[in-house]
């Protein structure tokens, strides 16, 4: 099994090696962006919660930032290797299990978000922000990473167009990235819509990189949120593997 | 040895296998004839297990499918109709990411990539992006990929479609010599030809089910090894002989011209169904 996984993991390295200096590179651009207009520009004259706007923002950056990267990372590559290059076909056919395919391209995906996320903690401190980074905060933006990798194949593997990809990270991951309390305080929102948000393992994923980040723990409903979202969608990838044959 | 049993394949309400039985012997080339839709990429399909039957058996030397899944798969090499090497490898990752796939330890890797890249002349390639092979070398990369981890039965479906004549008579070169090797050779094709140069028995399909099953000598010999063709009306008409006197004979009794020659498996398809094969 373990070999199964590093050699779907093996492949995604080998191609990822080759394009390190344009990922990084392009994954610059959007923190870059956030940081200025919502850190230096709008940020400069706003306090929240008794600190400064960059501070509180830079958590709940980072969260929508590893999401999006882990889920275009497995579902966009995975949808057109289903759909257009049919190299899925390759892993069907080998004597692999679907479980260490899942994990494999999960693990993959778990690790382009987690490089995105390193380039994003070193782009905030340069940018001013002041927040603490350890293990804790580290394994948080891992199960973030691994929840949205799940995402990404499942809608991968559900999806039969590229184009129907893009209108499921329109009307799924854009409204979360701003709704999640990535920018701005929830609290005030009306309950019914703060208690469907509040479901949402990028809110927990923020809540979680908020309260580490200023010193703090993460919250025990914030570790379960995202740990049950990791697991569910493991499974789900799995059965879309087993479903993808009938 | 190769049998399948009462296979069926139905998608929705339309039943694209009905009811196959067959059997392949070891070291056999055998092909499924067909014209599009008759099935046979199917049939590959659920013999190497990308989609589930809806009813019958295939078993597959002396292993069940599915209960034996993770053994056929060691057994099998497949060649589908379509390009599916990943275009963001080179040929040698390709090779490399197959091998780690069917659990081959590096060193074995390294040798069997040189060896096969070398059987199928693509040796000076090895670090080339795929993009920037020809269809023919894609092609043939396919196959060096399919027999990377030794397997014994080879799956071919529509191996030479969209390639030129040259390139196919080169694959078709490389197939005999799979044969020679006692490899076992499924292949599906819709070209006569093909079917008539490379395959000791033919199974001639028609809208999922089976039609006809020989060698190509014995199935024509059964419709007629000779024909009668004219032009009559708009149609082309075709009578068929067991001996080219007899044939003689019939065409002399035309008033219209007339050609006398050989049948080929296109004959014995059109006089079953029809229908061409490529229609």
């Amino acid at each position: 099994m373990f070999q199964d996984i590093s050699t779907v993991f093996w492949r995604d390295w080998v191609v990822l090696k080759q394009r390190m200096k344009t990922f990084i590179f392009s994954r610059m651009v959007t923190p870059v962006l956030y940081l200025v207009a919502f850190g230096w520009g709008l940020g400069r004259n706003v306090q929240v919660e008794g600190g400064s706007y960059l501070d509180f923002i830079v958590p709940g950056i980072l969260a929508l930032n590893s999401m999006n990267i882990s889920f275009n990372s497995v579902g966009s590559p995975l949808n057109m290797s289903r759909l257009y290059h049919k190299t899925l076909e390759e892993y069907l056919v080998a004597p692999i299990s679907p479980v260490a395919f899942v994990l494999g391209k999960i693990l993959s995906g778990t690790m382009r978000g987690l490089i995105s996320s390193a380039i994003i903690i070193v782009l905030s401190y340069l940018f001013g922000a002041r927040f603490h980074v350890n293990i804790q905060f580290a394994l948080i933006v891992t199960l973030n990473c691994m929840a949205f990798s799940g995402l990404g194949f499942v809608a991968a593997m559900l999806i039969n167009s590229h184009e129907d990809m893009g209108n499921f990270s329109t009307y799924v991951l854009l409204p979360m990235s701003f709704l999640c309390a990535t920018f701005f305080n929830i609290s005030k929102l009306p309950t019914v819509v703060r208690t469907i948000i509040e479901l949402l393992p990028l809110t927990h994923c923020t809540y979680a990189l908020r309260a580490i980040g200023a010193g703090g723990n993460a919250p025990l409903a914030s570790w379960i949120n995202l740990i049950v979202y990791v697991l569910v969608l493991v499974g789900v990838s799995v059965w879309t593997m087993e479903r993808v044959r009938k | 040895m190769i049998q399948i049993k009462g296979l069926v394949k139905k998608f929705g309400d339309r039943v694209a296998v009905n009811q196959l039985d067959l059997e392949i012997g070891s070291g056999e080339v055998f092909g499924l004839l067909g014209p599009n839709g008759a099935g046979k990429t199917t049939i590959i399909r659920m013999l190497t297990m990308l989609t589930r039957p809806t009813a019958g058996e295939i078993h597959i030397n002396n292993c069940t499918l599915p209960a034996d899944e993770e053994q056929v798969k060691a057994m099998l090499g497949i060649v589908p109709q379509h390009f599916n090497l990943d275009p963001d490898l080179s040929v040698g990752e390709n090779l490399e990411l197959h091998g780690r796939l069917h659990h081959m330890a590096a060193e074995d890797r390294k040798l069997r990539m040189a060896e096969l890249l070398e059987y199928v002349e693509l040796q000076e390639r090895v670090h080339d992006k795929v993009q920037s092979l020809s269809g023919g070398m894609k092609r043939r990369l396919m196959i060096a990929r399919a027999l990377f981890h030794r397997p014994r039965i080879l799956f071919l479906d529509e191996p030479t479609v969209g390639l030129d004549p040259q390139v196919r008579r080169k694959l078709w070169d490389l197939i005999r010599r799979l044969h020679s090797e006692k490899f076992t050779v499924l292949l599906t094709t819709h070209y006569i030809e093909e079917a008539e140069a490379l395959c000791g028995r033919v199974a001639i399909l028609e809208k999922g089910k089976l039609i006809a099953l020989g060698s190509p000598e014995e199935l024509r010999r059964r419709t007629g090894e000779y024909v009668v063709e004219w032009t009559e009306g708009d149609g082309r008409e075709t009578r068929f002989f067991h001996d080219r006197s007899e044939a003689a004979n019939f065409a002399g009794t035309l008033t219209l011209t007339a050609t006398i020659r050989r049948s080929n498996l296109e004959d014995v398809f059109v006089e079953m169904t029809g229908r061409k094969v490529i229609d």
